[in-house]
């Protein structure tokens, strides 16, 4: 098929290298519309107390979004650290071992994350 | 006569290794260079300071004496260190946040619009360093001051 190489190759398709590539890229937008809500809602008028602040993410809409943000931040940094150790560490074993240590470090924090919007 | 590989005369090719680790001092670095490894950088310290991060997230949500204790930290100190330490890392985390999203946001920029010749790399590298770097230390004076 002529579209499935070069720069007109199916983006949505499996195993062309691309996938990692664009989901750091998507997932970074998410974190940033993430970061925006963040921002104009502490913004809003009033005092920054708890009140305020755990109102915010009290919206099922907010929970939502810092959910999608958590597994984006997760995927975004385990592409991301997986490129930090591809450069700079050659013994496969080492790497396989910090891979190993990436993903419990993300997955453990992911689910902490998770655990404190749906106790609020 | 037919002659080995080996006992060819070697061609000078010319050789193109990175930099070694010795020479970061006295290598001078364009902006969109330091831009491209601070990005690097600011990733990893936000990996590392991950649970720092969430403990925040969480104290501060949970509940009013949890978000009490989430502000003692920063002013009486915690687990042996000065309340001014704490809002050090939050600082770093502060810059951090900043730094690698300014710099994430002129990625996307260029993946979007192909602009990537080198006045524009270097203007968009000085604007994402620059404002990065003012609302950080804005927003440090707000926590230390």
């Amino acid at each position: 098929m002529s579209t499935s190489f070069g720069s007109r190759r199916l983006v949505v398709g499996a195993h062309y290298g691309l996938f990692d590539w664009l989901a750091q890229r998507v997932t970074s937008l998410l974190m940033a519309l993430f970061t925006l809500a963040v921002i104009v809602q502490v913004l809003m008028p009033g005092a920054l107390d708890y009140y305020k602040w755990s109102a915010i993410f009290s919206h099922q809409w907010m929970k939502v979004l810092t959910f999608v943000t958590i597994v984006s931040l997760l995927y975004h940094v385990w592409v991301g650290m997986r490129d930090i150790w591809m450069d700079y560490v050659k013994p496969m074993m080492i790497r396989l071992a910090l891979d190993i240590f990436t993903l419990a470090w993300l997955v453990g924090c992911a689910g902490w994350a998770i655990q404190v919007i749906w106790r609020l | 006569m037919v002659t080995s590989l080996k006992e060819q005369p070697l061609k000078r090719q010319p050789v193109y290794r990175n930099i070694h680790i010795t020479q970061l001092t006295s290598y001078r670095l364009p902006p969109a260079g330091w831009v491209s490894i601070l990005h690097r950088i600011s990733g990893a310290a936000m990996f590392l300071l991950l649970p720092f991060a969430i403990w925040m997230f969480d104290t501060s949500l949970t509940s009013e004496i949890s978000y009490d204790e989430f502000r003692s930290v920063f002013a009486a100190g915690a687990i042996g260190l000065p309340g001014w330490f704490w809002k050090l890392v939050a600082f770093a985390l502060i810059w951090a946040y900043l730094l690698h999203f300014c710099a994430g946001l002129r990625h996307l920029w260029m993946d979007a619009t192909h602009a990537v010749d080198q006045r524009f790399g270097h203007i968009s590298a000085l604007v994402a360093i620059g404002l990065s770097s003012v609302v950080a230390l804005a927003l440090g004076a707000k926590l230390f001051l």
